[in-house]
């Protein structure tokens, strides 16, 4: 009867402290976590000194497998935009830490949840009928999609749009920012491709699907993948395929990312003559990719000299 | 969606012309031509834009239900009013519609199952060899078959429900409703759970490290079903210094949870309550303290109590760049139950030394175990088991399990696992386990 008692009594505190208490304070600074850093360096560009930006995930570490740490919960709980990929990128570990923020701001449909992916170009939304046989495919499409500086475009408008939607004081501000970037992306885009111009049509095969936005805005083809399905590691059979397929075409470039075992890749390069190429995939994958400028100047640098190597 | 169509259909063919034009324009007057070029690639710019944005606008639209459908045939026209980013929901609706071509009456089925919960099933099928008479297992069988569904219910809330379907009979197994919108950064859950009482308690078979339970939670936490009640339960981040994240969980509960605790009356609740203690020492590891709390009346009527503290400890590494091939997972709890029993029970049962109370037992269990991923696919792990009985806290149980775990991908697991336990009546049980899990459908999250 005690305990009852007492729970109850908890109960109605509770109720209280929930229904009484003030609504949170207006900060003066937008408090916007992103999941992954692309998108924060992209809010970056966008929001400047406005805003505050910080990303969960690593640039270095698979967006697929981050952990859901309760650190995370600290960024998530104060946040008042969440942006994320969507597509399925981050339904492993997002959903339950958005749910455990206690943070009704930032829930899917609320105002300050914002899924990047409806501003963008989607490559390899599967047609027909889909099953696992194919792998960890994602229904709804490649969820690697910042990769083309035309989608990071994108992305910062709809992230422009958004800063102005949740401080409209600031919209001049946000404008004058997206518009700026806008200019510059497209001078750094033209350097990207002029580099990249000699090797338009170039084949290759990459690790996994992360690439096809990439690929085809700088005009690579890709012909085939060291894993034999999306999350599939690896086998012997369909390495042999790969490097057999390598020598056919006289392929000598796989694109890896960072997260990835190196052996396959590595015997695959010197059973066909071949390079190995580990692109970053994400801003932070190296310590002086600092922003998505950087990004595109690494990974096309990196690229077209082993292109120049292995011509 | 036929009008949103021919929209796209006409800006891409506008984007081509302007394209074409772009291509076809003669470098006559240098100066001119520039300005002229630069215009329009601007514009094909835009255009292209504006046709991304609309293709974004009708992947919403078409509520996605069959993304395959984009160019095909019109969808059954629908204007459903879909929140701007179901992401769940868009998983379930693909998974689950495939290219069927059901109509649910008047209403665009498609629309109609775009708005259905994530719908999962895992399998659970365990083989046993090895003699155990005090707690035996079929050779074969299928343990558990549970079926998730899962969705958000509001703006305010979401739902999970996990319904288990053992080999002769069905369970709820939680079902519950999470209010996330609530003020001052509290999460409330009303339904029925597994409670916060440490950390195995928390956790559904399928995501456990081995293929049972630890002897701990068997003896004194209720066994696999453990502490899971129909109730309520509040939950709170309390900010902290340095980088620490503390979390409280208070939960109040009908109580009835196995043998654990009993509600004989209306008014014999039972309370659990959980502090968290968490800080990422660096990157790549992390520490995961708790001590929890439960309280409750017991079966043998409503003026005996059973209290039961709990000590929890992980420690996690997991390098960031190499995430997917290592990690090591170290696990601790220790768990002390304190019951109320009449004397004369425990003493009918086995014989009560001459100086102890029997009618209060103090039993304490704990396990520890480690568990290592060597590759990609491979797991490998240990834990040490120790644990009183509850009814009585002079006979103590024993054990110890090796375990090895191939994951031929994300959605299945094959385990081995070898348990030898050594039970207070001096018997020894070796026993081998083989555990093959799967899962279908919705991709779940995965446990921390």
């Amino acid at each position: 009867m005690k305990l009852h008692c007492k729970l109850y009594v908890l109960a109605i505190l509770l109720l209280c402290l929930a229904l009484f208490s003030p609504s949170l304070a207006e900060g003066k600074k937008l408090r916007v976590v992103t999941t992954l850093t692309d998108l924060a360096s992209l809010t970056q560009e966008v929001g400047g000194d406005r805003i505050d930006v910080e990303a969960l995930a690593k640039g270095y570490q698979d967006p697929h497998f981050v952990e859901p740490k309760p650190s995370f919960l600290l960024k998530l709980r104060n946040a008042d935009l969440l942006i994320s990929v969507g597509l399925d990128l981050e339904i492993g570990w997002l959903p339950p830490l958005i749910t455990q923020s206690g943070n009704g701001r930032i829930q899917p449909g609320a105002p300050g949840y914002l899924d990047a992916s409806q501003f963008t170009e989607i490559l390899e939304i599967p047609q027909g009928k889909l099953t696992r046989a194919e792998g960890d495919v994602h229904p709804l499409g490649n969820p690697h999609y910042w990769l083309d500086p035309d989608n990071g475009r994108r992305i910062a408008k709809g992230i422009a749009a958004k800063l102005t939607e949740m401080d409209p004081g600031d919209q001049a501000y946000f404008q004058q920012r997206e518009q700026d970037f806008e200019k510059r992306l497209a001078e750094a885009d033209k350097k990207w491709l002029a580099q990249m111009a000699p090797y338009r049509g170039a084949k290759v095969v990459t690790y996994h699907r992360s690439w096809p936005n990439f690929a085809k805005h700088f005009g690579l083809d890709v012909v085939g993948y060291i894993e034999p399905r999306p999350g599939i590691p690896p086998t012997p059979s369909h390495t042999i395929e790969i490097v057999n397929l390598m020598k056919r075409e006289k392929i000598k470039i796989e694109l890896i990312e960072p997260y990835f075992d190196l052996k396959t890749p590595n015997s695959i390069a010197s059973m066909t003559g071949g390079r190995v190429v580990v692109l970053m995939p994400s801003v932070g994958g190296k310590p002086e990719i600092t922003d998505y400028f950087k990004l595109f100047d690494y990974d096309i640098g990196v690229l077209t000299k082993a292109f120049e190597e292995t011509k | 969606m036929r009008c949103l169509n021919t929209v796209i259909v006409l800006t891409v063919f506008l984007a081509g012309v302007a394209k074409a034009q772009q291509a076809s324009s003669t470098p006559s007057q240098p100066a001119l031509v520039a300005a002229d070029n630069a215009a329009l690639e601007q514009k094909v710019r835009d255009l292209e834009d504006r046709v991304v944005t609309l293709e974004g606008l009708v992947r919403q639209l078409q509520s996605q239900p069959a993304p395959g459908a984009t160019a095909a045939a019109p969808a059954p026209s629908a204007p459903a009013s879909q929140p701007a980013v179901p992401t769940e929901q868009g998983a379930a609706g693909a998974l689950t519609t495939g290219n069927e071509t059901v109509r649910l009456g008047g209403a665009g089925a498609a629309a109609a199952k775009a708005l259905n919960p994530d719908i999962s099933v895992i399998g659970d099928f365990i083989a046993s060899g090895g003699h155990n008479p005090i707690n035996p297992t079929p050779s074969f069988q299928m343990h558990e078959s549970e079926v998730g569904l899962q969705a958000i219910v509001d703006p305010y809330a979401r739902a999970d429900f996990f319904i288990s379907f053992g080999e002769t009979g069905v369970n709820l197994e939680e079902g519950f409703i999470t209010f996330t919108s609530l003020p001052q950064g509290f999460v409330a859950k009303v339904g029925k759970m597994r409670a916060a009482f440490g950390k195995v308690n928390t956790l559904h078979n399928h995501v456990l490290p081995w293929a049972d339970r630890p002897l701990v939670t068997q003896n004194l936490v209720g066994g696999e079903d453990g502490i899971n009640d129909a109730g309520i339960s509040v939950q709170h981040i309390i900010p902290a210094p340095k980088n620490w994240f503390l979390e409280f969980t208070g939960q109040g509960f009908r109580g009835d949870s196995a043998d654990v605790f009993t509600a004989s009356n209306k008014n014999d609740l039972s309370a659990v309550g959980h502090l968290r203690a968490y800080k990422d020492l660096t990157d790549n590891s992390n520490l995961d303290l708790g001590v929890s709390y439960s309280r409750g009346h017991n079966l043998f009527g409503t003026n005996f109590i059973t209290n039961l503290y709990g000590v929890d400890a992980a420690y996690r590494w997991k390098p960031l760049s190499r995430s997917i091939y290592r990690s090591f997972v170290a696990r601790s709890e220790f768990i002390w139950r304190q019951q109320q029993q009449p004397g004369l029970f425990a003493c009918s049962v086995i014989t009560c030394p001459l100086n102890t109370a029997a009618s209060f037992q103090r039993a304490f269990g704990f396990y520890a175990s480690g568990d290592y991923q060597f590759a990609r696919r491979w797991f490998v792990g240990a834990r040490v088991d120790d644990s009183d009985r509850p009814f009585n806290a002079h006979l103590n149980d024993k054990g110890g399990s090796l375990v090895l775990t191939y994951w031929p991908s994300e959605f299945s697991q094959i385990r081995g696992q070898y348990r030898l336990t050594r039970y207070g009546e001096n018997f020894d049980a070796h026993e081998l386990f083989m555990q093959v899990q799967f899962a279908l459908g919705a991709h779940g999250a995965h446990p921390f």
